[in-house]
């Protein structure tokens, strides 16, 4: 048996340490899953889940379909690269077999086929593979090419930002930007010596056959390309390029119904190791209104990864959300900021003691109850709204946080103290449950979604009162009446990304109010800047970013931007620009004006407009 | 000693040769905004947590400048976190933060023997 030329030594050394690195590593994050998530793995692998996995796999890490809606440029970029790549390995094995006539070609055969392979294709097959393996290369190196490019100018592949790298990330970057050519430049030269090669490869290498030493430099190219290739395994594991056997990982487990939890486990670390940093997720977040550019999700993986994330990094955002839509690989951003944030205060969670040894508070026997929430109460025209809004309906309810209540505990979930949290949610709700009513009725989204996801409320329907409101309207127990208003409606965080509650308050408001479509909106929505979860931000970063939000919504001249949440509202009423109102508000206004009507005080335009400034 | 139903009230002397002010000036150089604070009591008066329970957000400030660890520890640990002195603070003090840096920080302070 003859030996294997040396240079195939760096691709085969690299190629075995990663396999068995991945191997090991993999197994140690399954390993460091739940019990339950791992039944999960064991239920699932033989069923259609797996298909659907390989679909997306496909779909998602092959030709990157989310990156392509993004930017078509950047789309082709990224599967030029990683479905070119997958096709020459694919397409490059077919071609060995085809050529040795065996099954059994080991991988630095076919990576380096054309060195082995001194003689022309002559089969049609071959010549058939042959052609398609040199397309695929020029496929490759034309992203390779636009990556170049996208360094020197992110804004061409509409990114306004891009990443900041680090050495590993650099050496892995550097390595794969030099595969390919090299691969084309020695591929060439071979086929320069030999007379043999493809469409592409044998013109240029007759062209350096006839320029350039190649019996010289065939050795050294085809020791640099197998040098790249080695390179690039190696420094995988301390470069971002880990997210792309991670990712595939991560999109099979998520397939089987497994979740980011309220801890750091396997699966949260496999989502880590899927961020690819490419940076989407920079360009919608609103910190960087606030000139705040270093706390954004993908900074944040990296320092997880890195295991040098700061308290001031960890909290200085405002979990509204924003970037998760737009994240190609779907990654579970504020999850995974969560998860590092019970972490970092679990040594400090408060028991509430006095909760217990208050006075004991008896629940008046109810169908309805109304909880405003702590926002709310600073808000007292949105209660006032609900109030007369629930006499006008004839609702009996039980105003159960009117005077001397707990907080929901959503906010200190979000600054991670979910034992804490679940003292005051415990209290709030032997309360709900004492009082035997069939629907809650909130008007603080952030109290909306504590109630709805982390109370466990058997019977008991949790409304927002967006939802609620539509609700009475649809059943007629509320007038309904147009006002010739102009109206942006700002969703908030916690309603609509975090609730997915975006039609029902737009629903309510077209019948009470013109609603105005505007660009960024439900998904895409503002942040209003006042987000609880955000610890460490500025009051004056706050209104920067309230401010920026605010000036889009002036730009469509509307007489009153209207919000579901009190938070929102009372931090864009500080800009004075536009009157600020809740849906209740607008609601009841809409019903006084009718009410108004049979006794001669209906208000002009111009008089509803003086009112909404109160 | 017979027991006439009295007790000599605790000495509330602050020696400041033993003032340790570590507590503080940690708090002071990560939350810089709560050198501000014109001791209002607009937080104390609109607090979620005080309504149920003695808990004075303003004292807060003056057991921390005070250097009184033991007792900021035990009152520090009512607050709900809901929010509302941030939004009610004239000026615009990053209350939650200085909360949260004060349970944090005050594990390393506070005296071993307490």
């Amino acid at each position: 048996m003859d030996f294997p030329p040396s240079f195939i030594l760096p691709f085969t050394i690299g190629l075995l340490f990663i396999s068995v690195f991945l191997v090991i590593i993999t197994g140690i994050w399954i390993s460091g899953l739940s019990r339950i998530d791992k039944s999960r793995i064991i239920k699932s692998i033989l069923t259609r889940k797996s298909l659907l996995a390989i679909r997306e796999t496909f779909m998602e890490a092959l030709l990157h379909r989310k990156i392509f809606r993004k930017n078509p440029v950047l789309g082709y970029m990224h599967m030029s690269l990683a479905f070119g790549w997958f096709l020459l390995i694919v397409v490059g094995h077919i071609d060995a077999v085809n050529h040795y006539q065996t099954f059994s070609v080991p991988a630095y055969k076919a990576i380096f086929m054309r060195f082995f392979v001194t003689e022309p294709a002559t089969t049609l097959s071959g010549k058939i593979l042959a052609a398609s393996m040199d397309l695929l290369l020029l496929f490759v190196l034309s992203g390779v090419m636009l990556a170049y490019l996208k360094r020197l100018n992110s804004r061409m592949f509409g990114m306004k930002k891009t990443t900041k790298l680090k050495m590993g990330d650099r050496i892995a970057l550097s390595a794969l930007w030099l595969i390919f050519p090299l691969r084309f430049l020695a591929e060439s030269v071979s086929a320069g010596i030999h007379h043999n090669g493809s469409i592409i490869s044998q013109p240029t290498g007759q062209l350096l056959a006839s320029t350039l030493p190649v019996q010289s430099i065939e050795m050294p190219l085809w020791w640099a390309y197998s040098g790249a290739l080695g390179l690039f395994f190696v420094a995988l594991p301390v470069s971002r390029y880990m997210h792309i056997p991670v990712e595939v990982v991560m999109i099979f487990l998520r397939k089987y119904g497994i979740r980011v939890q309220k801890r750091i486990d396997g699966y949260s670390r496999i989502q880590v190791y899927s961020c690819s940093r490419c940076g989407i997720c920079l360009d919608s977040c609103q910190m960087t209104h606030a000139a705040i550019k270093d706390t954004q999700s993908v900074y944040v993986l990296k320092h997880i990864r890195n295991k040098n994330l700061t308290d001031e990094k960890l909290f200085n955002c405002l979990l509204c959300g924003r970037c998760q839509p737009d994240c190609p690989v779907g990654l579970e951003l504020n999850n995974l900021r969560m998860t590092q944030r019970i972490e970092s205060t679990k040594e400090y969670n408060s028991s509430y003691d006095y909760l217990k040894n208050g006075p004991v508070v008896v629940s008046p026997q109810t169908e309805v109850i109304y909880f405003a929430g702590c926002m709310t109460h600073l808000t007292p025209a949105i209660i006032k709204s609900m109030k007369e809004i629930f006499a006008v309906a004839s609702v009996k309810y039980w105003f159960m946080d009117q005077d001397k209540t707990a907080c929901c505990g959503r906010p200190l979930m979000q600054v991670g103290q979910y034992e804490a949290a679940k003292k005051l949610a415990e209290h709030n709700r032997e309360k709900i449950m004492a009082s035997g009513a069939k629907k809650l009725v909130v008007s603080c989204p952030i109290c909306y979604k504590v109630f709805n996801e982390d109370y466990a409320l058997p019977g008991i329907s949790v409304q927002h009162h967006s939802e609620y409101l539509l609700e009475l309207m649809a059943d007629k127990r509320l007038p309904v009446n147009k006002l010739p208003l102009r109206v942006v409606y700002h969703d908030p965080c916690e309603l609509g990304r975090g609730s997915g509650i975006y039609h029902q308050p737009r629903l309510l408001l077209d019948e009470y109010a013109e609603v105005i479509p505007i660009k960024n909106e439900k998904e895409a929505a503002f942040c209003c800047g006042g987000s609880l979860a955000n610890i460490k931000i500025q009051m004056s970063e706050r209104n920067q970013i309230s401010d920026k939000a605010m000036d889009e919504y002036l730009s469509y001249q509307p007489d009153v931007l209207a919000t579901a949440c009190p938070l929102c509202k009372k931090t864009f009423a500080k800009s004075r620009d536009l009157p600020v109102h809740d849906i209740a508000e607008i609601v009841c206004m809409a019903i006084r004006q009718k009410n108004a009507a049979s006794s001669d005080k209906i208000k002009s335009k111009k008089e509803l407009k003086m009112e909404l400034w109160g | 000693m017979k027991n006439f139903g009295y007790s000599i009230i605790k000495q509330r002397t602050i020696d400041y040769d033993q003032f340790d002010g570590r507590l503080l000036n940690e708090i002071l150089e990560m939350e810089p905004s709560f050198k501000v604070c014109l001791s209002c009591g607009g937080c104390t008066a609109t607090c979620s947590a005080g309504d149920l329970v003695s808990f004075n957000v303003r004292r807060m400030n003056l057991l921390l400048r005070r250097g009184e660890t033991v007792e900021l520890e035990s009152e520090i640990k009512k607050c709900m976190l809901c929010g509302k002195c941030m939004l009610v603070c004239p000026r615009g003090i990053n209350l939650r933060n200085v909360i949260m840096l004060i349970k944090k920080s005050i594990l390393k302070y506070k005296p071993v023997n307490e």
